[in-house]
This record gives C-alpha cells, structure tokens and sequence, in this order.
C-alpha cells in the first residue's frame, strides 16, 4: 500500500529553485492535486516523486523506504506525461498492455485490463488504431490509459486532462476520480485548473515558485486560505489595503484610504497595523439602493460589467479609487445595473480574511510566477 | 474604421468543408466572438478574414473594398495567433516598434506610439527584457502591442490566450477588452473558452461544421438561445424530451416520462397538442430545496455533490429517473446538500427553454460535428 512522504525536499536547476524546501505527506489511497501556474514546480515535484529528477536535498520516502537513488522503474509509481510519449509502431492496444505483459505472463489477462481501462477513457473501439492515426485528446487518453494499466500503485499524472476539449475534460475528470477511488489507486495529479482540482481532489497542495503555500480540502483552501496568494490564487478575490482602527473579541475595525471603514471578524492584528483584507467576489452583494441593514456599506461607480455565464462580473470604483469586483449568481440578479450607475455594496465581515501587509506590496504577493 | 463583411465564403481542404458559405457582417467598433466545437471552422475564417487563407469562393470586404486577392501584410490588419512568435533576440520595446520600423518611421517618431502602447499594456517595466526572460502572460501582451503599435484599427485575435494558464487568462481577457475599446479598434475574437468570450464580447458567433448556427450578444444567446445547439455548447445545460399535453396562450404543459412541467413557448416556436418537444434549463437556475416550492417542483436524490468554491455542482436523479446537473452558488450561508439526501427540485418556468423535437433527433442535433 502506497505511502509517501517528502521531506525538505529542494531541486535546483542553475539558479533557480524548482523546489525550495518541500515537505508533505499522502495518504495511501488519497487523490492529491497539486495546482499552481506554468513555473511553479508542478512537474519537477512530479518527476523527483517518480525518479526521474534526483532532488538536491531532502528525502522521498515511498512505502516507508528512502528511494532517492532507487530508480524510476523500481518505483512503485509511474509518471503519466503531459506530452504524452507512445510507442509509434504499436497499436493502441499493445501500447496500453506493455505495462500489464510486464507483470504478466497471460495475455488474455493482460488484455482484459487493456480493454477494461480503454473502455473507461473511452478508446475501446480504437485498440487497434496507431497512435498518429488519433487525436492529440485521444493520444493523451492513451497515455492516461497506459499508466492505469502499468499495475503501479502510486499513479502521477502531469495535467492528465490539459489537451481534452472543455467538455470532455468535465465528464473524465469525475470518472478519473471514481476509477482511481474503485481500483485503490493513490493519486497526484498537477493541474493549473482550480475548479479540477476542487472536484477531484481529496486534498489540494498549492505551489509557486517551488514554495508549498498551503495544503488542505478544497473546503479548507477554498475557505480558509492562508496566504494572500492562495486567496488570489484559488477562486476570485477582492482586496484591500487598510490599518487597523481597533479591535475587540469580536473582530476589528479598520479603516480603508480616505478614512471609508470596514469591520472583519480577524482580531489578530494591533490598532494601526498595516494589512491587507480580502472578500471572496461572489460573498459581496450589490444593490442600486443602499437597503441600511447590510455590515460595511461602501458606495461607487460601475466601472465594468462582465457578463460569465452564471454569474455576473461587476466592478465597482468606491469613493477612496479602491476598486472592488462583485459576482452575482445570474439568478439573484433582479434590476439591471450597468456601466456608469451608481450602487451600493456591502459583504458579512464572517466572510472576510485578513493578512498582515507583504513587505513587496500586494501586487508582489498576487503574481503567480 | 473597419466594417467588415464576410460575404458566401467557402473553403475545402480535400475533402473536408472547412467552411459552407458563411455571411458574416462585423460592424464598426464591435468586438466580436467566434466560438465552436474543434473543427467547426472557426480559425479558418478569422484567417480568412485576415488575408493568411484565400477562400475558394466568397468575398472579404473592408469597409466596401473587396481584400480577397490581397495578402496579410498588406491589408492593415493586426493578427495575434496562439503560438507567438516574438523575436527572441530582441528586447520588448524593439518587438513593439518593429511595425514601425519597418513601415519607414524614423526612430525619433516611433517612441510616441510605443511608449504609449507600452503603458497602456502596463509593460513598462519589461521594455528591456527579452522574450524568453518574460512571463507567459507579459509574453502574449508584448504580442498584442506589436500588432496594434503598426497602426491598425482591426484587430485579429486566434486563441490569443489559449498558451496562458487559467488564472492569467483570466485577467488578460479583461484587459484585452479594455485596450480594444479604449482605442476603439474592431476586434474579432476566436475561442475555445466560453466564459472568455462571454465576458469580453459584443456579439458571439456560434459555428458547427462549416456554418454559422447563431449570433447575438453575449446574454441573449446563453439565456434565449434560438437555436438547441447554441443551448448544448455555449455553457451547460439539461435537455429532456417530452410530449405538449396541453396549450393555453403560449403557455405548454409537458408530459417528461410521466413529470409534468408548465413552460412558455415564447415567439419561435409554435406547439400542438400532442407533439414532442425537447426542455432545456441551465444548472444554474434549477433550485433544490428541502421544502416543495409550487409549479414545477420535482422530486429528487442526489446522486453526487461537489464543492468548487463558488458553487456546488449535483447531479441529482429526479423522480421520473431523469438525471439532472444543479449548480447551486454559494454565496454566503446556503444550506448544501449530500449525496442520498432526497429533497425537492424546482425547475422554474421562465427558466426553462423551449424546442421543437429535431427531425434529425436530440442527439444528432446535439452533436459537435
């Protein structure tokens, strides 16, 4: 049964540190995905995990044993490539059983587990295809269906869905997840898409710039993030620069540019502390009329309206020039606000997070490489 | 001030149409989408429209002149494409004022519009770096300022931010929109990203296989799609066939295998008694509840629940073992519901959309190719 640790682990290329200091843990049979941007070590943590890369510094320990010098193919893992590597001359079908005829001797066996991981990404009727004879969607399926066959335990998959067309990428992404729960897989799986790696994941680990940010269940990421990145990061954030006014048990006030206040619920920091406050976009509610019971009122200018589907965009310039982003669910939206009108916003200070002031400035903290 | 037409164009690689006589008017000003399954045509046309391919038949104009005969570099058009190529050996501010340079503009002259684009795409701080030292994002930008420094009111954008990662993406989008409307350029937007161009367009086209299925703005075609197919592919939605039992004053009640539901047919569709008729509702605007809620109200169980941040995603089997996807948005204090919970689901009449049973079937008329 798969285990696997990471301790201190940093991997260097020149200057760069493509994993600075990296220490966690997954659960057997856990599905973990790793999200973060192009750069911020999501492949080489892979790579290191699967043997391929040697980490400079730390340990990995697979099943309780160290296996930094143990090689690749004596892992009882297997790395399913982004770009996905198939043998040209072999059919669908024989690249898929390689893995299986590996480990055993009976082809009708290894053929059965063949077709049983075809049918689940959906290729069943392609066995006997060559690979250049297939999509680049239908190559990468392959690719995903090779690694599940390989008979490993421990599957880490680089953006397994990247290349798929949005809706098949919806449909794979839950059966992934069932198949990898049914057949006792322990899974890590990098992606930059959020809302993937909310609904596959059993816990999510965010990376940047080879940095761990944070590591938790969607719920706690989503709802609990711990640093401003993450905050940015994971869903659609709105923030604030503000000093704290004064606190009480019950939470803090401060005061935004030009003196406009706001309360949270954070009393962590001191009267006159600098800090940065952020709201979730879709916790901020918006009317053409101040109704004079909402917690922290706040008045400005339409500057912009996006139009998402089932939600709608709107940001707001307040009086100090602070600009604020508020999502509306398409159904709770009753007047029509547009472009230019004046409105009123409001949001829970339950719903607020407050983090001390980064030394680089907010914008410094937002970048994702 | 271009207006451009796109008048009966047809093109065929062997025997695949690419395009099937396609009449488009984009107007002056106007930032316009195409969207569509792989394959539907829709980069075909926007290099069309771009001078990089010659329709085998069929018309481009720009503002009344016929452009067919003439080639990309001569038709004053600036094109961003997916896989950019910016010179590698070349700092940003020269890739910028490449257009210039090469259209003869002496280097005193060239520094005005540069720089003022260079602002505008907040790349200032870049001017010195090279290509392979910038960031995907600072990339692509650089790409877009040096199509738009040579002088040209239209722009041509073919998956401009297709390379980027999601949350990057995201916020060029919105900026890309500002740009083109602050200089007041007309742009045409090919995508594979439905909220993308939800949220940046005019006007969205929606193309199948070599043709336009429907235009409009943003909101008229994912709220009162007129087509079933711009229902399928422009966001999710739930079908389900069923038969007209009654009429009354546009108002139709419909038998869906043995559930009733009250919906209005609206201006374009016309139903009897007795004909089938297929429903369509967005997730979004299904509600689940613990208590019944009046017209419409089903019975149901939730099959599966997932939290991705914003919203709640369920699928749910409704009582006449109908399987549905209910997006709930989370925006403050909503009760969420767990997979086995058995609770009621209303599926709001002026929610649902109505059509008429295609002759070719729901699913061929669904279908992407």
């Amino acid at each position: 049964m798969p285990s696997l640790r990471l301790l201190n682990v940093t991997k260097r290329f020149g200057a760069l540190k493509a994993l600075d200091d990296v220490t966690f843990e997954v659960k057997d049979r856990e599905y973990l995905c790793v999200l973060g941007s192009t750069g911020s070590g999501k492949t080489t943590l892979l790579r290191s995990i699967a043997g391929i890369l040697r980490p400079d510094e730390g340990d990995i320990v697979l099943d309780g044993e160290r296996v930094n010098s143990v090689s690749a193919e004596e892992r009882n893992a297997v790395y399913v490539p982004q770009t996905y590597a198939l043998f040209p001359h072999m059919t669908v079908l024989d690249n898929v059983m390689f893995g299986p005829l590996a480990k055993e001797t009976d082809r009708r066996i290894a053929e059965e587990v063949a077709i049983r991981v075809l049918r689940l990404v959906r290729l069943d009727k392609r066995g006997d295809a060559y690979p250049h004879e297939l999509s680049g969607g239908m190559q990468q399926r392959v690719a995903l269906a090779r690694g599940l066959a390989s008979g490993a335990k421990l599957l880490l998959l680089d953006e397994p869905l990247g290349a798929l067309d949005v809706r098949l990428r919806l449909e794979l992404r839950t059966e992934l997840r069932k198949l990898a729960k049914e057949s006792g897989f322990t899974v890590i799986h990098v992606t930059h898409d959020q809302e993937e790696a909310m609904t596959i994941g059993d816990r999510i680990l965010v990376l940047r710039k080879g940095k761990l940010q944070q590591l938790g269940t969607p719920y706690h990421v989503y709802n609990r993030p711990e640093k401003i990145f993450v905050a940015s990061f994971v869903g659609s954030t709105t923030f604030l620069e503000a000093i704290v006014e004064s606190r009480s048990k019950e939470g803090s006030k401060l005061r935004l540019r030009e003196g406009l206040k706001v309360r949270v619920i954070d009393s962590s920091f001191e009267p006159e502390e600098a800090v940065i406050v952020s709201v979730r976009e879709e916790n901020i509610s918006i009317t053409p009329e101040p109704r004079g019971d909402e917690h922290n009122r706040l008045s400005g200018d339409v500057t912009e309206v996006h139009f998402l589907g089932s939600f709608i965009r709107y940001v707001v310039k307040l009086t100090n020039g602070d600009e604020i982003a508020a999502r509306v669910p398409i159904k709770m939206v009753k007047t029509e606000i547009n472009q230019g009108d004046w409105v009123s916003i409001s949001f829970d200070p339950m719903n607020t997070h407050v983090y001390e002031y980064p030394t680089l400035g907010l914008q410094g903290e937002l970048e994702v490489s | 001030m271009p207006l451009i037409r796109a008048e009966g164009i047809r093109k065929e690689y062997g025997k695949v149409t690419a395009l099937n006589g396609v009449n488009l008017t984009i107007k002056d000003g106007e930032y316009l989408s195409i969207v569509g399954p792989s394959g539907c045509g829709k980069t075909t046309l926007i290099k069309s429209i771009a001078g990089v391919v010659k329709p085998d038949a069929g018309d481009i104009l720009i503002d009344g002149n016929i452009v067919t005969p003439i080639p990309i570099e001569d038709r004053g058009v600036g094109y961003v494409f997916q896989e950019i190529a910016l010179f590698p050996h070349m700092n940003v501010y020269d890739n910028v004022s490449y257009g210039l340079m090469v259209r003869g503009v002496p280097p005193l002259d060239r520094s005005g519009p540069v720089e003022e684009m260079l602002h505008m795409m907040n790349l200032e701080a870049y001017v010195s770096l090279y290509p392979k030292e910038l960031s995907g994002g600072a990339r692509q930008k650089t790409a877009i300022s040096r199509a738009l420094t040579s002088g040209s009111t239209l722009l041509l954008l073919d998956e401009p931010l297709g390379a980027l990662d999601l949350k990057v993406r995201t916020i060029l989008r919105y900026e890309l929109r500002r740009l083109v409307k602050d200089l007041g350029l007309t742009a045409i937007h090919v995508t594979h990203d439905q909220e993308e161009a939800l949220s940046v367009s005019d006007r969205i086209v929606v193309m199948r296989a070599g043709q336009i299925v429907e235009a409009g703005p943003p909101m008229q075609l994912y709220l009162r799609p007129e087509k079933i197919f711009t229902a399928k592919f422009l966001g999710e939605a739930n079908f389900m066939t069923g038969e007209v039992t009654e009429t009354r004053n546009g108002d139709i009640m419909v038998n869906v295998d043995g559930s009733r539901l009250i919906a209005h047919t609206g201006i374009n569709v016309s139903l009897e008694e007795g004909e089938k008729t297929v429903l369509a509702i967005r997730p979004e605007f299904v509600d689940l509840s613990t208590k019944p809620g009046g017209v419409n109200t089903w019975t149901c169980e939730i099959i599966s629940a997932s939290f991705v941040g914003d919203t709640m995603r369920y699928d749910v089997r409704a009582e006449n073992s109908a399987n549905l996807l209910v997006k709930a948005p989370i925006t403050g204090h909503e009760s969420s519901f767990m997979a086995g919970d058995k609770v009621f689901m209303t599926l709001p009449d002026e929610n649902l959309l109505v059509y008429r049973l295609p002759e070719e079937g729901l699913e061929k008329a669904l279908s992407l190719e």
